[in-house]
């Protein structure tokens, strides 16, 4: 490496580490040659295995009434899970965000709890408190309301995976919005629902539906917990994971990535959301000129 | 922050509530069906063979799952932060696909290609080295779905570090290598520690990548998510609620740890600026 004694500061870029063509070349290839191997061959093999016997079997894979059924479900499940997530990931944020109370960190801490957890021991913990001999097992049994090994665990399950999903894009972003335009309409005699919906809200409008497509995502394509307070009972209550799993012991390799096609459509807009939102971000904070 | 704003008792109810009942209540009765099982009770379900044996073959898998993506992962945050080639930007976008993609696709998915036929599982049966139902293969399931977390840590320390320190060790006289080892990672490690120990975390408790691929055979590629739900689906809840604490309660030494990994890390933010 030819090194110039004192170069000017304002001269061209200087040399850092690795920039030698030799290093970029060899560290370049290694992780896109690694990327190919690792990122892009199971997104290409899932989309393969489905359409190895052409369009028509794959079409005929995705109309078998189970697994039109585990569509329905898995559609039903987000419609309700998502809406209450997105209330509570508001809540928590406006809580945790305009706000300062002793117990905040932990608050925080607390929301994002569910993300640490294992869904397996969010499915067995649920089994604990609505199964049979859970908490409430007997007075569930007694007015006869089913939970467990039905829809309503299944969205409970669903419901616990996915809480921190909203309040983890909107709450960094509204603490560093921090609290002035909310002040300056509390002067201006606007009430606090007005405030959310007029001033908080729009200004997160970007990281509220990021946030929301997130949850989507991940309440479409949860497995474990469901799995466990499922009862994978076919065509009543098998979601999309589960009707994966199910057809692929079947050895019907082509109706499970079929079903895989789908949730792999689903993660792949919500990735392609993330790159537009962020050069939306990225333009504002250009014409702004602050990190907003 | 200031009080003025209208709310706070609705907001802090309906969050406070909510958390009570969706995370606390279903946590607490899983602690509380642990503590019921008695501790003698408790060795002895820990000390099983086949529990052991679930949780020696997570550990060990895990740490090879992490120590895969510390190196790749690093390597990865580098080439995003420190050059510019076609196809970054897409590079830098696939690199969330493990933490889109459902569990249970990215496991049939891994299991087709490493399986026997498979387009990687065929060359590499040829080098006489198999994948699929062995604890290899566990490993390659939780490195796949663990990647994200070292790579989104360290790139935005990566983004911040200054030059200058870098320029200086050159002028010095000091080689890349040593340059890097002595420079760059130091500041960088306590991200790089929290992205290895995120991961570490969510490989321990992976389920749905792994159960396509490990062939799942008691005392030997059997791992702790799905010997949970063997216990639960034998209806031996006693069983289940003792390692499903076990692994809660490593989950929040790790939490703890990550924590305390992040105030390390801002400290050294705070000292550098």
């Amino acid at each position: 490496m030819a090194r110039q004694p004192l170069p000017e500061p304002s001269a061209r870029p200087r040399q850092r580490v690795g920039d030698g063509p030799r290093a970029r070349a060899v560290i370049i290839g290694g992780v896109l040659a690694l990327a190919a191997l690792v990122l892009v061959a199971p997104l290409v093999a899932i989309f393969t295995e489905a359409f190895r016997h052409g369009a028509g079997a794959y079409l005929a894979a995705l109309a078998a009434p189970d697994t039109r059924y585990a569509v329905y479900l898995t559609l039903i499940t987000a419609l309700v899970v998502v809406p209450i997530n997105i209330g509570f990931g508001i809540a928590a944020a406006w809580t945790i965000a305009k706000f300062s109370f002793p117990g905040r960190n932990l608050l925080l801490a607390l929301v994002e709890l569910p993300f640490s957890i294992s869904p397996i021991i969010a499915g067995v913990a649920y089994l604990f408190v609505y199964g049979a001999q859970g908490l409430l097992g007997p007075f569930l049994e007694a007015h006869d309301i089913k939970i467990m090994f039905a829809v309503p665990g299944i969205m409970l399950a669903s419901l616990f995976v996915t809480a921190p999903f909203v309040a983890r894009e909107l709450v960094p972003l509204m603490l560093a919005q921090g609290t002035e335009e909310e002040e300056a309409a509390v002067t201006l005699g606007a009430g606090g629902w007005r405030i959310l919906r007029l001033v908080t809200l729009p200004n997160v409008r970007f990281a509220l539906l990021y946030g929301a497509a997130l949850c989507n995502a991940r309440v479409m394509g949860e497995f474990g917990a469901v799995s466990i307070v499922s009862g994978n009972i076919r065509g009543q209550t098998n979601t999309m994971p589960l009707q994966i799993e199910l057809l692929y012991q079947d050895n019907n390799a082509i109706g499970a990535f079929a079903v895989a096609t789908l949730l792999t459509l689903v993660a792949l807009v919500t990735l392609i959301a993330k790159v537009i939102i962020e050069r939306i971000d990225a333009a504002r904070a250009r014409t702004t000129g602050a990190g907003h | 922050m200031s009080r003025v704003i209208p709310g706070f008792p609705l907001s802090f109810g309906i969050t406070l509530l909510y958390l009570s009942l969706i995370v606390l209540l279903p946590l607490g009765a899983l602690v509380w069906t642990a503590l019921d099982i008695g501790w003698e009770r408790y060795i002895a379900i820990m000390t099983g063979a086949r529990t052991a044996s679930a949780f020696r073959v997570t550990f060990l898998t895990a740490f090879g799952a992490t120590a895969f993506n510390a190196v790749y992962g690093l390597a990865l945050a580098w080439v995003l932060v420190r050059y510019d080639f076609p196809g970054k930007r897409l590079l830098d976008a696939l690199v969330d696909v493990p933490f889109a993609l459902p569990t249970a696709v990215a496991g049939i998915a891994l299991s087709a290609l490493l399986a026997k036929n498979g387009w990687f599982g065929a060359p590499l049966a040829q080098l006489g080295i198999s994948v699929a139902y062995t604890p290899l293969g566990i490993a390659v399931a939780m490195a796949f779905t663990s990647l994200p977390f070292v790579v989104r840590t360290v790139q935005p320390v990566l983004e911040d570090l200054a030059a200058d320190v870098e320029e200086a060790a050159a002028t010095l006289g000091a080689s890349d290598a040593r340059i890097f080892a002595r420079v760059i990672f130091p500041a960088i490690l306590p991200a790089f520690a929290t992205g290895c120990a995120l991961g570490f975390a969510r490989s321990l408790g992976e389920f749905g990548a792994i159960i396509f691929i490990a062939g799942n055979l008691p005392l030997k590629t059997e791992v702790v998510s799905l010997l949970t739900f063997i216990r639960i689906e034998e209806y031996d809840y006693p069983a289940a609620a003792a390692i499903a604490a076990t692994l809660l309660g490593i989950a929040f030494a790790l939490l703890l740890t990550i924590n305390m990994l992040q105030l390390w890390q801002q400290r050294r933010m705070g000292t550098a600026d």
